[in-house]
């Protein structure tokens, strides 16, 4: 598909370092924009709202030159047809659940006004608080009512700055899932700002991966996070392995799910489908050379050493055992073992160190 | 009491702060939002009335409007005669009260979470729609206290006036004038009822004005 939107800006500041981004935005879909803080995300995101002027190059939507510094162009915020989520939601607090929803209607008629904020305060989940000012609303209403504040002038292009690192506690996983399902239903090409991977990787479809204000790999989220293009990026993502597995199904209290040829025990986060991605931290994986006696390890993997990684008092061990997976070991015991690339050992995974994310479904 | 003095006062603090809030509000916004290299040059001139004696400012607003001033001169063909006259004092006392409207309006502008207006600009709000919108309502403390302030200034003002005015009765003798006078002539006894009852009106406009800007439970005017 041609793309949607394409951009080519930089930026630099007179402190800290400059951004400098070549994009495209595919129209269909979530595409997020990964990165450590101070990466330059955020800039992005500010460019292609408008809130800030490159210091040079163009942006082109749908056609449409939204900045282009060698011609003088430059498309002010209020006539980009953009939504924008901000990180802190920035709801209007002297106007009433209603009147946030209302802000970005004026032009149509008051019945037309009332008919489409009545619909997306229910499509928020926020009917019968119309009359409530933000202040009385909890965190996750706010940001519900932030969103479809965004989403009922219809914009053509969504941008999400990190939506739920306002939110935290127990009910972020499912504010999440909210989101997803939200975003799913808008059906409008969004590009979402984060660096939390479990966001990632539930809400995307592609992944851009930003570091040092440039972007440095993209693909498919699982692809990113299994397949870091350097050992820069590998730290960037932070993370052991990804890997996409099917849910098989409870068992004694855990999940059973299958990843490549192999099938491992996790604990069950909810809300689940069918396909998820196991995360497993290389701490969280111990090697041996022969069964060890009465270990309550649920997960046992044969599996073969692809390569050893030396870093300072550490070895990344890549093993191969029906999905590529990834063992941190002190120094030590990786000499106790002798282990050397080829070697068969036993990857013994606890299930607890089995982090399920649930997929993006289609 | 001195009726006629008191309605010019009141007329003229009405008139000065109505004023004020058509040029003062456009120019306060600027100031809180404009990033120009000479903001800092508008701001000084700002602020002078609050450092100059009412009697030098009143020297060259007098300067400025006599039949020899720039302004004068200019407005003398169509008969309008600034000095000495309702609209001469209107002109000091809306110059002398400038900082008195502007800088809080200004304060009250600045502190409107940016956030808030960059989610205006994303909805579709251009900035003359974001300021009606989204500015002004949340800085409406600043706002009332710059109108009051402004009011309550007017009222008070004497030096400005003398040398701008004169002591036309019904036309430029304001109640500050009035009661100087009543001095100088030793009624001390009509001096103080007029002075008690600008005192009275000026603490009621305050403490109405802090009653409303309570942020606990503010007093509703209806």
């Amino acid at each position: 598909m041609a793309p949607f939107l394409t951009a080519d800006v930089a930026q630099s500041y007179p402190t800290g370092p400059s951004v400098e981004v070549r994009m495209e935005l595919p129209g269909e879909g979530v595409t997020v924009l990964f990165g450590p803080s101070g990466s330059g995300k955020t800039t992005v995101l500010r460019v292609l709202a408008g809130l800030e002027r490159p210091g040079r190059g163009r942006i082109q939507f749908d056609g449409v030159p939204w900045v282009d510094t060698a011609a003088g162009i430059f498309v002010p915020p209020h006539r980009r047809p953009v939504g924008l989520l901000f990180q802190d939601f920035a709801l209007f607090p002297h106007l009433t659940v209603a009147g946030n929803l209302a802000f970005g209607l004026r032009d149509l008629t008051p019945a037309e006004r009332r008919r489409r904020v009545g619909e997306c305060a229910a499509w928020v989940g926020l009917a019968g608080l119309e009359e409530r000012l933000p202040a009385h609303l909890s965190g996750g209403q706010q940001q519900r009512l932030a969103l479809g504040r965004a989403l009922v002038r219809r914009p053509r292009l969504l941008l999400l700055d990190e939506p739920l690192s306002a939110l935290d506690g127990p009910a972020r996983e499912e504010l999440r899932r909210d989101l997803g399902r939200l975003l799913k239903d808008a059906g409008i090409p969004a590009l979402l700002v984060t660096h939390d991977r479990d966001e990632a990787l539930a809400l995307g479809d592609r992944l851009l991966l930003m570091a040092g204000g440039r972007i440095r790999q993209e693909g498919s989220p699982a692809e990113v996070f299994s397949r870091p293009g350097d050992a820069e990026l590998a730290r960037v993502l932070g993370v052991g392995t990804v890997v996409k597995v099917r849910v098989l199904g409870p068992e004694h209290g855990l999940l059973r799910v299958r990843a490549g040829r192999a099938e491992l025990l996790a604990p069950d986060p909810g809300g689940l489908g069918s396909e998820a991605y196991a995360c497993i931290r290389g701490e969280g994986v111990a090697l041996e050379r022969a069964e060890p006696e009465g270990a309550a390890t649920r997960n046992r993997l044969p599996a073969r050493v692809a390569a050893l990684e030396r870093m300072d008092g550490l070895v990344r061990v890549h093993l191969e055992c029906g999905f590529p997976l990834e063992a941190l070991l002190s120094a030590w015991s990786c000499e106790d073992l002798a282990l050397r690339p080829g070697d068969e050992v036993l990857a013994l995974v606890k299930a607890t160190a089995v982090h399920l994310v649930p997929a993006k479904e289609g | 009491m001195d009726g006629q003095a008191l309605f010019l006062s009141l007329s003229l603090a009405a008139a000065t702060t109505g004023l004020l809030a058509l040029l003062g509000l456009p120019l306060a916004a600027w100031l809180a939002f404009s990033r120009a290299r000479w903001k800092p040059l508008v701001e000084a001139v700002v602020a002078l009335p609050l450092v100059l004696p009412p009697t030098v400012l009143g020297f060259y607003v007098l300067l400025a409007i006599g039949p020899e001033g720039p302004l004068g001169r200019l407005l003398s063909p169509w008969g309008i005669r600034l000095a000495f006259s309702f609209s001469g004092l209107l002109l000091a006392s809306t110059l002398f009260s400038l900082p008195f409207a502007v800088q809080p309006f200004a304060a009250g502008f600045a502190a409107v979470p940016l956030r808030t207006r960059e989610a205006a600009a994303t909805l579709g709000a251009g900035p003359v729609q974001t300021f009606l919108r989204v500015v002004l309502p949340q800085a409406w403390p600043g706002v009332l206290t710059g109108l009051v302030l402004s009011f309550a200034h007017t009222l008070g003002e004497f030096g400005v006036v003398l040398m701008v005015g004169g002591n036309i009765p019904g036309q430029t003798r304001t109640v500050s004038i009035a009661i100087f006078d009543h001095v100088q002539a030793l009624e001390y006894g009509a001096a103080a009822r007029t002075a008690a009852f600008l005192l009275a009106v000026s603490f009621l406009v305050l403490l109405l004005t802090y009653g409303l800007r309570r942020k606990e439970a503010p007093w509703r005017l209806f």
